[in-house]
């Protein structure tokens, strides 16, 4: 048992951090993912980790991975955190990409493999219904076979940028008669295809993240099912161990934790000091980075493992604590900016009600991620079905 | 000891209750606060025929000679329709400068036009420095023949873009956090040298940054004694504690009956999810939350007119309390609510945005925490 870096991985580490000082574009820096506005801007990053062969660390080096270590692995987190560039986005990297390089076939991987790590293919995830939320498997949307394509209808929800989503993959029923599980298929699905619709939901932060996406009589070729029709579940589930395991997002936490002791060293406590000199505040950063600190082990002893041999129960432990931490810093944070936490910070969608933002910066929107961040403990499997997730699968209960 | 309220404190409730039934369900506010002035004149003028805005002044001042107790009532069912016109502001604030600070010319001159809707007020105290200290003033008013020059910034004035007269803390005398020195001025919000820049806030009011510029105002704008505004300003703002923790039970209530609600009729694994003890348990939680907020807000509303060291140590207890409870409210009817609660469609992310903004105003948990050990 060690934590050392070999000199090998202090070289690594050099090396990450010279490749973003050199490519890492200027005008990304410090923009959070609320002030993206166009698809460009949401790829700019994806597109530069492409073009040096970073974009998918976790994948397996045949399918264009990198062959890090684990070590490797998470040098490149953190280093990627430190220097607060976005992180990609989850639905192709995270979540297709591998349930289709382990369960797809040779078609389907040559297909879509390449175009998830160029980016030019842009995914969004449905799983989700109006009356299939932690209960995933009560999911309505039916695919019929109709000659050498399904018929798809229902309605998928809380669908994060499908909005610029070229393809979409979906559960859909299609043994209506079976046990809820087993009948269920993983579909891949062209948004592009006629009956396919897409409608707005803005969340109580302002912001137009999520949709509802609607399926009408929407014809999906018989080639585009995932591995066996009717055993969707057993890849569904091993999507959501990798998405778990990634919603954990402890390196971007650290950096947080600096930004906000950089925040509440800048901050007027209103007796002349500064806001980290109040110890109440202070403790509350320290309790927090403890925390982090300890997820920080966990998260290394779980990649140990998973080198091993995938996700387990375990990454349901991440994900609770994980998305804790996440909501207090927003929390600690809208704290620190006080009264500067009540303007509004309005979004591109909006029809611009006021361009002004009063405060210091690092106030702007401040309570508006704090409102948002609150869907952590909802999405990805509610933290209430995580813990079930532990009573059952870990402990037995 | 009698916890029951009058029948014409009951008579109040009912008038003001139908008015947010009526008036204010959740589409006509998300009208009102989308709007391009993000209020409706017409119920400032449905309070003023109310009574409403009549409600904490004597009679002889043309009020209703009602106290905190009425107020109380009036903010509890303002909070159960999240009302955005500014009686805080106006009324409880505002007219708490002019009860219990002004001159006899003042209350003449003012709380007539506040009864009858015609003058609406907003009290500018925050700056960017100051954090939760009413005494961190970089505003300052300088003597300047019979009168003050007034200048510096004063941030986040809630109402601001509604009113029509502005109550104004500065520094007269002292260093920047001294005790002494502290001074109130009532200003019309057109005198020369004032300029707004109004915008919308995340709780679905409107708040202005306020610069002042040479502004100059008689003597008669300073409100009580000169220099030694500080005591004054405690109380009024101890008042404002009380209105919002009575805000904050309705609004509290209001979620926990929704998600109570909610979790009756929503179903997965072929069951209302109420039926999952580990929800039921959160729920109530939610439910003993609101129970002890509703308390502290009867005890501090009983002992606003004690003396201020009772009275400051009561409010900080509210502040605490309320705090606290509507953090813990607010981000469980939000989990419990799952996706939806998420929303902007739905009405619990809109009480849960203004739950999370009352703790901030005048002073959040940890705040109060020190106030109350400094008190106490």
């Amino acid at each position: 048992m060690h934590i050392s870096f070999t000199p090998a991985d202090e070289a690594f580490r050099q090396e990450v951090r010279q490749f973003i000082a050199d490519c890492y574009p200027k005008e990304l820096k410090g923009r959070s993912r609320g002030e993206f506005s166009t698809k460009e801007d949401f790829l700019a990053w994806h597109k530069i980790l492409f073009k040096q062969g970073w974009v998918a660390p976790s994948w397996p080096k045949q399918y264009g991975g990198t062959g890090w270590t684990s070590t490797q692995k998470y040098i490149f987190g953190e280093e990627c955190a430190a220097a607060d560039t976005p992180a990609t986005l989850p639905f192709g990297l995270a979540m297709v990409g591998p349930v289709i390089y382990t369960f797809g076939n040779e078609e389907q991987k040559a297909e879509h493999l390449p175009k998830i790590l160029s980016g030019e293919r842009w995914w969004c995830q449905g799983y989700s219904e109006p009356g299939a939320g932690s209960d995933l498997a009560s999911l309505k949307t039916t695919a019929v076979r109709d000659g050498d394509h399904y018929v798809v209808n229902g309605q998928k929800t809380w669908t994060t940028l499908a909005q610029y989503a070229d393809w979409i993959f979906c559960l859909v029923r299609t043994n209506p008669g079976a046990k809820q599980q087993e009948g269920i298929s993983f579909l891949l699905i062209d948004m592009k295809t006629p009956g396919v619709s897409v409608r707005p939901i803005i969340t109580m932060d302002g912001a137009h993240e999520i949709n509802e996406v609607f399926l009408d009589n929407v014809r999906v070729p018989m080639k585009n099912l995932i591995g066996k029709e009717n055993e969707g579940w057993t890849y569904a589930k091993f999507l959501l161990g990798h998405e778990r395991a990634g919603i954990a997002g402890v390196a971007r936490s650290k950096r947080g934790v600096e930004r906000l002791k950089q925040l509440a060293a800048a901050e007027p406590n209103g007796e002349g000091q500064k806001l980290i000199e109040d110890q109440m505040y202070a403790r509350a950063i320290t309790e927090l980075e403890v925390d982090l600190l300890a997820l920080e082990y966990t998260e290394l002893r779980t990649l140990a493992n998973e080198s091993k041999g995938g996700h387990g129960p375990e990454a349901s432990i991440l994900k609770i604590r994980g998305t804790d931490i996440q909501q207090r810093l927003t929390e600690l944070t809208m704290e620190a900016v006080a009264y500067y936490g009540n303007p509004y910070r309005p979004f591109a969608h909006d029809k611009a009600t006021n361009e002004y933002v009063p405060g210091p910066d690092y106030s702007h929107g401040a309570s508006q991620n704090y409102f948002l961040t609150r869907r952590t403990s909802i999405y990805g499997g509610s933290n209430e079905i995580q813990r079930n997730i532990i009573a059952k699968m870990v402990l037995g209960l | 000891m009698d916890f029951s309220f009058t029948e014409e404190q009951n008579l109040l409730r009912n008038s003001v209750q139908k008015f947010v039934q009526n008036g204010y369900g959740f589409d006509a506010r998300r009208a009102i606060i989308k709007s391009e002035t993000g209020w409706k004149r017409e119920n400032w003028a449905t309070f003023a025929e109310l009574g409403l805005l009549a409600a904490p002044f004597t009679e002889d001042q043309g009020g209703l000679g009602g106290g905190p107790i009425e107020t109380m009532i009036i903010m509890e069912e303002f909070g159960r329709g999240l009302v955005v016109e500014p009686f805080l502001g106006t009324v409880v604030l505002g007219g708490g400068f002019l009860r219990h600070g002004a001159n006899k010319a003042q209350q003449e001159k003012y709380i007539p036009e506040i009864i009858e809707g015609k003058r609406v007020l907003a009290f500018a105290f925050a700056e960017p420095q100051g954090r939760y200290n009413l005494a961190d003033l970089a505003v300052t008013a300088k003597k300047s023949g019979a009168g003050y020059t007034l200048n510096g910034h004063k941030a986040v004035v809630i109402g601001a873009p509604w009113a029509d007269t502005l109550i104004v803390t500065a520094r007269t005398a002292g260093g920047q956090r001294d005790a002494k020195g502290v001074s109130v001025f009532i200003v019309d919000k057109k005198t020369k040298g004032i300029s707004c820049r109004d915008y919308p806030t995340v709780d679905g009011l409107r708040a202005s940054e306020i610069t002042f510029e040479n502004v100059a105002v008689g003597a008669d704008a300073l409100i009580g004694e000169a220099d030694n505004g500080l005591p004054l300003v405690e109380r009024v703002v101890d008042e404002g504690i009380a209105a919002l923790s009575a805000e904050a039970i309705g609004s509290m209530k209001v979620l926990n009956d929704m998600t109570v609600e909610y979790c009756k009729t929503r179903k997965q694994f072929g069951v209302p999810i109420g039926k999952f003890q580990v929800l039921q348990h959160r729920m109530v939680d939610m439910f003993m939350n609101y129970e002890q907020s509703v308390s502290i807000t009867y005890m501090v509303t009983l002992k606003l007119n004690e003396d201020a060291a009772e009275r400051r140590k009561a409010a900080s207890a509210a502040k605490v309390q309320i705090g606290k409870a509507g953090r813990f409210i607010g981000q469980q009817a939000v989990q419990l609510h799952g996706g939806m609660g998420m929303t902007d469609e739905l009405a619990v992310g809109h009480y849960f945005k203004r739950l999370t903004m009352i703790d901030t105003m005048f002073g959040n948990v940890d705040h109060h925490l020190k106030r109350y050990s400094e008190a106490a």
